[in-house]
């Protein structure tokens, strides 16, 4: 049990903690304006999100790694692209009409 | 990590490799399918029609409750896959019970929440921001439901097979699962809770 401590899970669950936690601290503790804070809290969520495919999901070992990689950067590509553009779509030019 | 010298169980064979490819996969769509409710939330989370908003429906605390349960279940259901690999049934059947709890635990905070918005007077026919958050508030706990069900089955399995390459196989495709939905839901925390009540 010692000689295979779960290091990696260990750091990847601190890390999900203190990634909440700033993020609770940037969105309520700071003056900063609503967009940078959506900003920063945004870039948490994403680094927490590396954090569990990689550290908890081992996404990145097995023999499909690579394909695992191109299939789910291609998932957030569209994911991205649906959410940016509905809102860009949905949201620009409205007032004009 | 000192013992990567033999291929894990659950990749022993052909079949469970693609099984576990195919399950990636399936969590490919699961993003695509999660963005699309994402979308139409950040379209609509202004159109209250009259209803509730965001600062008067969502508490911090137990927003940060569940959050936290649902983020040790991850954890604890990484320790279990880390003892499934070392062999040891009775350490990983003690962690899934402990991922089991967690995930129960998060159920019935949500279930309140959603007692709670009843409450206040926000349902699906509320306003395009009810309807919107609902269903992918909604979405997410169908699929930590789901998931319950399917850990408790697996468990029952693993009691009377043991820790075999089927099983192994299966454990590991659910534990992608249940990471899965942790991290849908670091998304939710931030982009509609923390988002909410700035």
């Amino acid at each position: 049990m010692k000689k295979h401590f779960p290091m990696n899970h260990v750091i990847g669950f601190l890390l999900s903690i203190a990634l909440t936690l700033f993020a609770l601290f940037i969105a309520f503790e700071t003056d900063f304006t609503t967009n940078v804070k959506l900003w920063i809290i945004g870039a948490f969520a994403i680094f927490q999100a590396l954090v569990q495919l990689i550290m908890f999901m081992h996404m990145t070992e097995g023999k499909a790694k690579v394909a695992n990689i191109i299939n789910i950067s291609y998932s957030v590509f569209l994911a991205v692209v649906i959410v940016a553009g509905s809102i860009w779509i949905l949201t620009t030019g409205h007032a004009a009409h | 990590m000192a013992s990567q010298t033999s291929t894990p169980l659950e990749y022993s064979t052909k079949q469970n490799e693609m099984n576990i490819l195919g399950f990636w996969i399936f969590l490919g769509a699961e993003i695509v399918l999660f963005s699309t409710l994402f979308a139409t939330y950040f379209v609509l989370e202004q159109s209250y029609a009259g209803g509730p908003t965001q600062s008067d429906l969502f508490i911090l605390k137990d927003v940060l409750i569940e959050t936290f349960l649902l983020l040790t279940s991850s954890f604890t259901m990484g320790l279990a896959i880390h003892q499934m690999r070392g062999n040891n049934k009775n350490a990983m059947l003690f962690w899934t019970v402990a991922t089991l709890l967690l995930g129960l635990g998060f159920l019935y905070y949500e279930i309140n929440e959603f007692n709670h918005y009843i409450h206040e007077g926000l349902t699906l026919q509320t306003s395009a921001f009810g309807s919107a958050f609902l269903t992918l508030l909604g979405t997410h706990g169908v699929h930590v439901a789901l998931g319950i069900g399917w850990v408790i089955a697996l468990i029952i399995q693993v009691v009377r097979r043991g820790i075999t390459a089927v099983t192994a196989r299966k454990f590991f495709i659910v534990s992608l699962y249940w990471h899965f939905l942790d991290v849908v839901w670091i998304f939710i925390f931030t982009f509609v809770y923390l988002k909410g009540l700035m």
